[in-house]
């Protein structure tokens, strides 16, 4: 018995390892999230306030033709100098000029970034999808109808939607070809239920994250701080969804979007309340369409671990052990060679995002800080040079205290720069922490995929259990002649169940199958995805990081010229 | 930088002393325009031989050789070459000059009793020195006499400041703490030996032309029956004055109320504030270089291995963005250096000097109340002995002997605060000139290794840039 329980014994952790490398990830994704939202503060604080980027008075926007696309009209390009800093277009770049109208890095795509505040270099993507615009904003205070049992815990945000599709898009199906604007309030209660609805109806997608409930920030940060975090990430979130090419496209995510009043998508029950019921029927009805072929015995086609059928979480679980402890082979193990090496370059992947996310929030600190310093040197030469002008006697002062405000000024000037810079930075290597981000996702489908294999292993050795009961029930009936009836009954019993079961096989095998069909598809459709994201954010770095780095040597260049007359042997 | 001539001195400038700089001695120095003496290579040691100490880390130390740029330019004018006179700087024979330089530390001894110790090379043409080139070896404290002495002996010249006793012990022998203080020596001496009336002193010519031995008695001598007695002295006198005005009711001590030194002192005071904060943003500053310098070094790894991920040629990009990453934190290095030799350095020297003004404060307020006592005594003798003739008292004659004696002392204090006030109001022009070339020069020195380290990142991302428009063209993306 040693043997397998070994085997087993090395078998088992990395499973836990994995888990734990999740939560640290996910730990450090929200760091870093943190830091990344804290030091732009500035701009994202502004597009709030900022009454041009406020929704247009009109709900239904026609614009003029299709043909107009992201900046096309005048105020979205007299907006977009709101929003960047005075970067690339004043600085001479020649050589590069030609390749800045794309990957979301040249100023023609800058003006996506009025539509996206979040504006990381993807509107190569985002052209794609349906929407040309989604912007979340007007929080709003509401009070909770149903009394609450904590006090003061009555009230919440609603937050206003505004989405603007592209022409041929829109769903009110009369075949208008002009973009729609719909605009609806939704709270965030609301948007659990969205992803919710989104992780039950397409497993095996890679299904953006949505963000952290984060219940103690909420209590620890000041409200606006915290409203305006939690607006910026549903904005976000909406965007990642509408990019992807299922999901964006899906009638929740659609309904979600355009329903008034309040959401249809039914809030999901709590899981007491769900293992009471047994089964939670799909939503599906409410478009009317049953979209996705759904599979009879619906209950096959959905994980066990929301707590449907105890006795089904009871009969994986056991599987699942029996799987790694029995050292038994299941009947259907996993065997996608293809599938297993791409999983493993994902965890590896993972890992590596992980710590370049974490070196990018080093590195954004450090040119933060390097920054300020500048800039209090910059202000303590200034307070000097006040000093020396108000003291001096001699000329030499004089000069001196002129030099001194050559250098102030430089240092000051420095100062802006390094965070003008900083603050591109942050925008381009957001991309690295979004893909860890994503990295949930793909972690979650992954295992959508082995809930599923687990399904149907259970299925099989249920089947094999019944089967042999009935090889044994009619061994034993065949031995008296003229059958037993409680025992052929009883074999007949079995037979229709394992008539049942045989179909629920199938459907499982079916779901098992479209995860992963979905699961390949997702990866490849991600595989292309990051390389664009990555090739952009490189080339937005590098970019960002010439065009800076000439300002602060034009600057200091400027000084040392001044200077260059206190060099012995100049003068 | 230019100083690194890789031992074959290149004339920066025809009109600039020569700079004489070999790698392996580190001699960055100013070292002047006469006999360049090029020591052979290998040579390194051979006034140490007397303790076969290890040499430091020469690969540490080469790296630092580049820094020079300041501590060479900080030879006042006056010393240097004759500017429009005599424009042949290998015949000094006609212009008097001394210069010094202060090389080659070399930590000598163990543990707690470890110390460096430099060589002070002397060239110069002034008759009163033994001859042309003199070559001895000093230790810290050998400085800390020569400055105790200078600044006994010439109340109210600003002393140059040496630069602080110790670090924290951690620091004490790091090469860049000891290529820092050797620099801060060789313009301490350098100071010194330029300065109108100090490079007269006996007491400079000691300390650049005695043998070791005699150094070393001379001062043992002093500390130990001299000097010690002197300060104890002082102090009683001190403690003294200070109990007398107490007890005559005197809260305090008799000060100066002549406005324009009111308001001198008050602009020291205010200067020193402002320098201690300039000065600690300075420090700040290097450390962020040496930040972002680490945090490049760690991203660009982090990028090489998720570029590793990737694989095909987007990986190369990534890798060469990893790459440049930390060529960069090299150059971030590089000018956290440079800002804590020619920038920060300057600033803290800045500071040490504002500080020694406020020494001769105190020096210039002792000569006063001295010469304000014996004022007033001299008075009350004066009237008695007008009494005493008057009585025609037989004292006459002996009182009129004191009153001589104290008259003359009361002269000579007040000559010694004259001297003082004449030599100060000189003294804060010059420093107010030499403040004004130094300062000028480091902010030449910062702004210009802000440039370079911009336009070194600006070039390093340009080169990726140009790898990902390839790649993107390659790749079909656009």
């Amino acid at each position: 018995m040693m043997g397998p329980e070994i085997a087993s014994g090395f078998d088992s952790p990395p499973e836990r390892e994995e888990m734990e490398s999740l939560a640290l990830s996910d730990a450090s994704a929200s760091a870093y999230r943190s830091a990344m939202s804290s030091i732009p503060a500035s701009i994202s604080a502004s597009s709030d306030g900022d009454p041009l980027l406020a929704p247009p008075p009109t709900l239904h926007f026609p614009i003029s033709s299709s043909a107009s696309g992201h900046g096309g009209n005048p105020a979205t390009s007299t907006a977009s100098s709101f929003l960047d800093p005075p970067s690339y277009a004043d600085v001479v770049f020649s050589p590069f000029d030609s390749h800045n109208g794309h990957g979301g890095c040249g100023s023609g795509a800058d003006n996506g970034s009025l539509l996206r505040s979040d504006s990381s270099p993807r509107s190569a993507r985002a052209a794609k999808s349906d929407y040309i615009k989604i912007s979340v904003s007007n929080p709003h205070k509401e009070q909770e109808t149903a009394n609450s049992l904590v006090p003061g815990g009555g009230t919440y945000f609603t937050y206003l939607i505004t989405t603007r599709m592209r022409a041929g898009f829109a769903a009110n199906g009369d075949g208008e070809s002009e973009p729609v604007e719909f605009g609806v309030r939704r709270r965030f209660r609301d948007v659990v239920t969205l992803s919710d609805r989104l992780a039950e109806a397409y497993r095996g997608f890679f299904i953006p994250p949505r963000p952290d409930k984060s219940v103690v920030e909420s209590q620890v940060l000041q409200k606006n701080e915290f409203v305006e975090q939690r607006r910026s990430a549903l904005e976000k979130y909406l965007w990642r969804l509408a990019e992807h090419p299922v999901i964006g496209k899906s009638d929740e995510f659609r309904v979600f979007l355009q329903a008034k009043g309040k959401l249809p998508l039914p809030t999901t029950t709590d899981v007491a309340s769900r293992m009471l019921d047994g089964a939670v029927r799909l939503p599906k009805q409410l478009f009317g369409e049953g979209a996705a072929a759904q599979v009879v015995p619906q209950e096959v086609v959905q994980p066990a671990k929301g707590g449907r059928d105890l006795l089904r979480i009871f009969k994986e679980l056991k599987q699942a052990v029996t799987n790694e402890w029995g050292g038994v082979k299941p009947l259907l193990v996993e065997e996608d060679k293809e599938f297993l090496e791409k999983k493993e370059k994902m965890q590896d992947l993972e890992q590596q995002l992980s710590s370049a996310s974490q070196q990018a929030e080093v590195l954004v600190n450090a040119q933060q800080s390097i920054g300020e310093t500048m800039g209090e040197i910059g202000l303590a030469f200034i307070k000097l040079t006040k000093f020396e002008t108000e003291e001096a006697v001699y000329s030499s002062q004089r000069i001196r205290a002129a030099d001194t405000k050559n250098v102030a000024t430089a240092a000051v000037k420095a100062s802006r720069l390094y965070r003008e810079l900083n603050a591109q930075t942050v925008k381009h290597l957001d991309t690295l922490h979004e893909h860890l981000g994503l990295m949930l996702a793909v972690n979650s489908a992954f295992s959508e995929r082995t809930s599923a294999l687990l399904t149907v292993q259970t299925l099989m050795s249920d089947l094999a259990t019944l089967n042999t009961r009935v090889d044994k029930l009619e061994a034993a009936s065949s031995k008296i002649f003229g059958g037993d009836r409680s025992r052929l009954h009883k074999i007949e019993e079995l037979r229709e169940t394992i008539r049942v079961t045989e179909d629920a096989k199938g459907c499982a095998i079916r779901e098992y199958e479209r995860i992963k069909e979905n699961n390949r598809n997702e990866l490849n459709r991600l595989d292309q995805e990051r390389k664009d994201d990555f090739l952009s954010m490189l080339k937005g770095f590098v970019i960002n990081q010439v065009a800076y780095s000439e300002k602060l040597a034009n600057v200091w260049a400027t000084v040392a010229e001044d200077t260059s007359n206190y060099v012995r042997g100049n003068s | 930088m230019s100083a690194l001539g890789g031992g074959g001195g290149a004339l920066r400038n025809a009109s600039t002393a020569l700079a004489i700089s070999s790698t392996e001695s580190f001699a960055g120095t100013p070292s002047c325009h006469t006999k360049r003496v090029r020591r052979p290579p290998g040579s390194f040691y051979w006034l140490h031989a007397v303790t076969p100490a290890p040499p430091l880390d020469t690969t540490t130390l080469k790296q630092l050789v580049f820094v020079s740029d300041y501590a060479e330019s900080m030879i006042p004018p006056e010393i240097g070459p004759p500017k429009s006179s005599s424009q042949s700087p290998r015949s000094p024979s006609g212009a008097p000059f001394l210069s010094i330089s202060v090389t080659d530390p070399v930590k000598l001894g163990n543990g707690v009793q470890a110390y460096i110790s430099y060589r002070v090379i002397t060239k110069t043409n002034l008759p009163e020195f033994q001859g042309p080139e003199k070559i001895v070896i000093r230790r810290y404290s050998d400085f800390v006499w020569l400055h105790d002495k200078l600044a006994d002996k010439y109340k109210g010249i600003f002393i140059p400041p040496l630069p602080e006793k110790s670090a924290v012990e951690k620091f004490r022998f790091s090469a860049e703490f000891i290529e820092m203080r050797r620099q801060a020596l060789d313009i301490f001496v350098n100071r010194i030996a330029s300065h109108p009336e100090l490079k007269q002193s006996e007491d400079l010519k000691t300390f650049l032309e005695e043998d070791e031995e005699a150094m070393e008695r001379i001062r043992s001598f002093e500390t130990g029956i001299f000097k010690k007695p002197a300060d104890l002295l002082q102090m009683f006198k001190d403690v003294q004055t200070k109990v007398t005005d107490v007890v005559l009711g005197k809260e305090k001590p008799v000060e100066e109320t002549d406005p324009e030194y009111e308001k001198l002192k008050h602009y020291i005071f205010g200067l020193e504030d402002h320098l201690t904060e300039t000065q600690k943003q300075a420090v700040r500053l290097v450390k962020r270089h040496r930040e972002l310098g680490q945090s490049l070094s760690e991203f660009g790894k982090a990028i090489k291995l998720l570029g590793a991920c990737e694989g095909d040629s987007l990986g190369k990009v990534f890798a060469e963005l990893g790459s440049k990453s930390e060529l960069l934190s090299i150059k971030l290095q590089k000018e956290a250096h440079n800002l804590l030799m020619n920038f920060e350095e300057p600033l803290k020297d800045y500071v040490r000097c504002v500080q020694s003004i406020k020494d001769s404060f105190s020096h210039r307020a002792n000569a006063f109340r001295l010469h304000c006592e014996l004022t007033e005594t001299t008075k009350l003798k004066e009237i008695n002995l007008e009494k005493l003739n008057l009585m025609r008292s037989d004292k006459t004659r002996e009182a009129e002997i004191e009153y001589r004696e104290l008259k003359a002392e009361s002269e000579e204090a007040t000559r010694r605060f004259e001297t003082i006030i004449k030599r100060m109001n000189e003294e804060i022009v010059r420093f107010q000139e030499q403040k004004t070339a130094e300062m000028g020069l480091a902010f030449h020195l910062f702004a210009k290794g802000q440039a370079k380290l911009a336009n070194d990142i600006a070039d390093a991302w340009r080169s990726v840039l140009t790898k990902i428009e390839a790649y993107s063209l390659s790749s079909g993306h656009d």
